[in-house]
This record gives structure tokens, sequence and C-alpha cells, in this order.
């Protein structure tokens, strides 16, 4: 259905479409920076398009590439006809793209994202701010060279030592609150649910070696042990909760 | 409640304590809570307020939603860096004395989050007293918390403090033959 929206823009466009793809079903169409404004107008306005309906605009940093760093992305569909269509763009860094806002009104937060994340400027956007991170912040996050575990924090972190960070979060000082299966329960079989469950029924691997899971873990044997004594089918056992 | 002694006896009887343990008993008793909840622990946080589990018991239920009212403030979940001033000030504007807990994997110490957006814990900007861990924590580890806390009031004690395991009864060694299966 999209491949028609693909031969209408070829129709109209020409070899400014510089080029198209279907991958997976999803259609695509890759058009020059000084385009990009024309081609959504079009999508918009033409009579059999009818795209209606903005999805989202993105965009992908490639810092490795030589001729232009950034792609734009525009996802839209017609609510009409129920086609979709990605439109692809190359951003050189530090240029500008027109602004998609009197094309669809909902592209005004999706830019200021783009704008927050990468750091791609739109050109006659009616209030081109960030949207997610607060103003202090410096640099544009997604951007690939961005440091990963760079944080710019608001309020000064505290300098004390209580602030180490605690580790509550071993299962010796984590919480094996156990689910409990109060049906199963009340039917007279008891099945825990977690954490227990790995070694309950060996599916999945203990968690860690420590005392908490060995501890459970003898639990088990001997309770496994019990049930062998009174002559309990183990077969029975396992097939209840299945 | 500290050093108890009884006075008298029959009808009439006195009971006689310090001054401080019994300021620190009616304390621990009327916790009035500020929640600040921002993610999915506040799921478990309601739980823990609603009748099954029952915050009243402990004199913790009355929610104050201006902080100079408030004793506890609870940070339930996900504080983002853009939120860091917010629960400072929060934290600023209520009245000594006060008392934090930290709610859940991420207000302990950011959870998953290490990156730009995340505050990796919320004791990098206020000084928090009981952490709870658990994404999300069960209700019975907040109410372990809570617990925990009344401790560390009647105790004067400021010392940071983890809620630890707490081992299901039934699977409390040397209850296995009890409870049976």
């Amino acid at each position: 259905m999209s491949q028609a929206v693909i031969d209408r823009l070829c129709a109209h466009f020409g070899d400014r479409i510089l080029e198209t793809s279907d991958a997976f079903g999803d259609h695509e169409v890759v058009v020059a920076l000084r385009d990009w404004v024309e081609v959504a107008e079009r999508l918009k306005n033409d009579d059999e398009l009818q795209m209606d309906h903005f999805i989202d605009l993105t965009a992908i940093d490639h810092p490795e590439r030589q001729d232009a760093r950034f792609d734009l992305v525009l996802m839209t569909r017609s609510s009409v006809a129920g086609a979709r269509i990605r439109v692809r763009t190359r951003v050189e860094e530090g240029e500008a793209a027109g602004t998609l806002t009197h094309v669809w009104s909902g592209a005004n937060w999706a830019e200021r994202e783009v704008w927050d994340m990468f750091g791609i400027e739109f050109e006659g956007h009616p209030d081109l701010r960030r949207i997610l991170l607060y103003e202090e912040f410096v640099g544009h996050p997604l951007r690939k060279d961005y440091p990963i575990d760079k944080a710019q924090p608001l309020v000064p972190y505290r300098e004390v030592e209580d602030i180490q960070k605690l580790p509550p979060f071993g299962i010796e000082e984590g919480q094996p609150f156990a689910r409990i299966d109060w049906e199963a329960r009340l039917r007279g079989r008891d099945r825990q649910v977690s954490p227990a469950i790995g070694l309950q029924h060996g599916q999945r691997r203990a968690l860690s070696d420590s005392e908490a899971a060995r501890r459970i873990q003898a639990r088990i044997a001997a309770r496994k042990e019990e049930g062998a004594e009174a002559g309990e089918p183990e077969g029975a056992k396992e097939g209840s909760g299945a | 409640m500290g050093e108890l002694k009884v006075i008298g006896g029959g009808g009439e009887v006195a009971v006689t304590t310090r001054f401080s343990d019994l300021l620190q008993w009616a304390r621990k008793w009327s916790l009035f809570q500020y929640p600040f909840v921002t993610a999915c622990c506040g799921m478990e946080f309601m739980a823990t307020a609603a009748p099954r589990y029952d915050i009243a018991r402990f004199g913790a239920e009355a929610p104050r939603f201006s902080p100079r009212q408030s004793d506890v403030l609870w940070v339930v979940g996900t504080i983002s860096q853009r939120q860091g001033p917010a629960v400072r000030r929060i934290w600023e504007q209520m009245a000594d004395p006060k008392w934090v807990i930290a709610f859940g994997t991420c207000a302990s110490c950011g959870g998953f989050y290490d990156n730009y957006t995340t505050i990796p814990g919320v004791d990098k900007v206020i000084p928090v007293d009981v952490y709870i861990p658990g994404c999300p924590p069960r209700p019975e580890a907040v109410l372990d918390a809570l617990m925990l806390l009344q401790d560390k009031i009647q105790a004067n004690d400021r010392k940071p403090i983890v809620v630890p395991p707490r081992l299901v009864p039934e699977r409390a060694p040397g209850r296995a033959k009890e409870s049976g299966t």
C-alpha cells in the first residue's frame, strides 16, 4: 500500500527522490535537505496521499560518516488511506533543517526534542527550546560523542560519607520477600513463585551462591526427601503447576 | 520507650520515664508523611497505604501535601536531575525533626539508570535515613522500613540504614515441619 506513496512521490519529484527502499515492509524515501519541507508539504496536502498523521520525528547520529553526520527521520501516516511512509534526509553538523510545524503542528515538540537530544536546529520553529532537559545542560546527550556516564547535576551532590552507594541489592541485603501463591496454598499445594522458583523446579539457575540461596536450596532438598518418604509421586507435583 | 518505671499499685499507678524518651515515643507514632511519588514504586506505596497492609497501624498514614506539616519525606521512585532542585527544596521546607525514606532501588542508588538523566540515589541531594531495596519493594519491606525508622527515632539514631531481608515465616529454618506443604 505504501509503495503507491513512493510511486506518487517519485512521479512528482522525479530524481529529487534520492533513494527508495521497502525493507521489512517499511517504505522509505530519502530526500535532500533542501527538499525536506517541500516533500512534507506534498505528503500532507496531496489529494491522494493525505498524510494527516504526524507520527514522529527523530534523528540518528553517525559520527563516523564523512558527508553528513545526522540522519533526520520523519514518520508519517495517512488516516484516510492507511498508508505509512518514512522520510529520511541527511543533515551536517551545524546545518539547520526547515521546520515542519506549519505542516503538522505536532512536529513542534518533536523538533524541540531533536534539538534537545541531537542539537539539530530547525529554521522557522516558533519556540526552539529544550523540552526534556534543562536550560543549564551543556551539550546534546544522544550524540554519540557525549560521554555515557556524564551527569550535569542541578544541585551539587552532597559530599559526606553516608552517601556512598549502599549495597542493598545483593541477595543477602536484598529482599527475598517471596510472592506466595495463595490459591495454591489454599488448595494444599504450596508453590512459591519467587525467588526460589528456579531452585524448586530446576527451571532456572540459582541467582547466586550466597548463604541465603544455599539455605533455600537445602530446604528444598529436605522437602523433596520428605515427599519421597511420604510416597508422593514426583511427577504429579511437577505437573500441577503447568 | 526507653526506661519505664511503674510506681504504686492498685487503683493508682504512675509511670515515669525520661522526657526525651516520651517525646521520641510520641514522634514515632505520629509520622505525617510527604509522599514524593515519581514512578512505578508508587503502586506499592499505594498498596502499603491501602487497608490490606494498612500503614495506619503505625500512625503514619496521614499525608500532608505541604512539606511544612510533614515529618517523613517518602521519596518514591526515580529522581531525575531535573527534579533535584524540587526535592531538595521540599526537604528544606520541612520542619525539624524530619526524616527521609528512599523507597525502591531508583531512589536508593539510581537503579539501572546510570546516565545523564538520573540522580544516582536521592542521598546525593538530601540525607536519607532508611533505604528500601526492591524494584519495587513489596509492602512488607515498606512496613519493615517504617518500623526501622520508628526504632531509629526512639533511639535518636540518624545513621542511614538499609532494610534487611526478611525470611518468609513459612520458610524460616525450623518452621518447615510446621507449615507443611
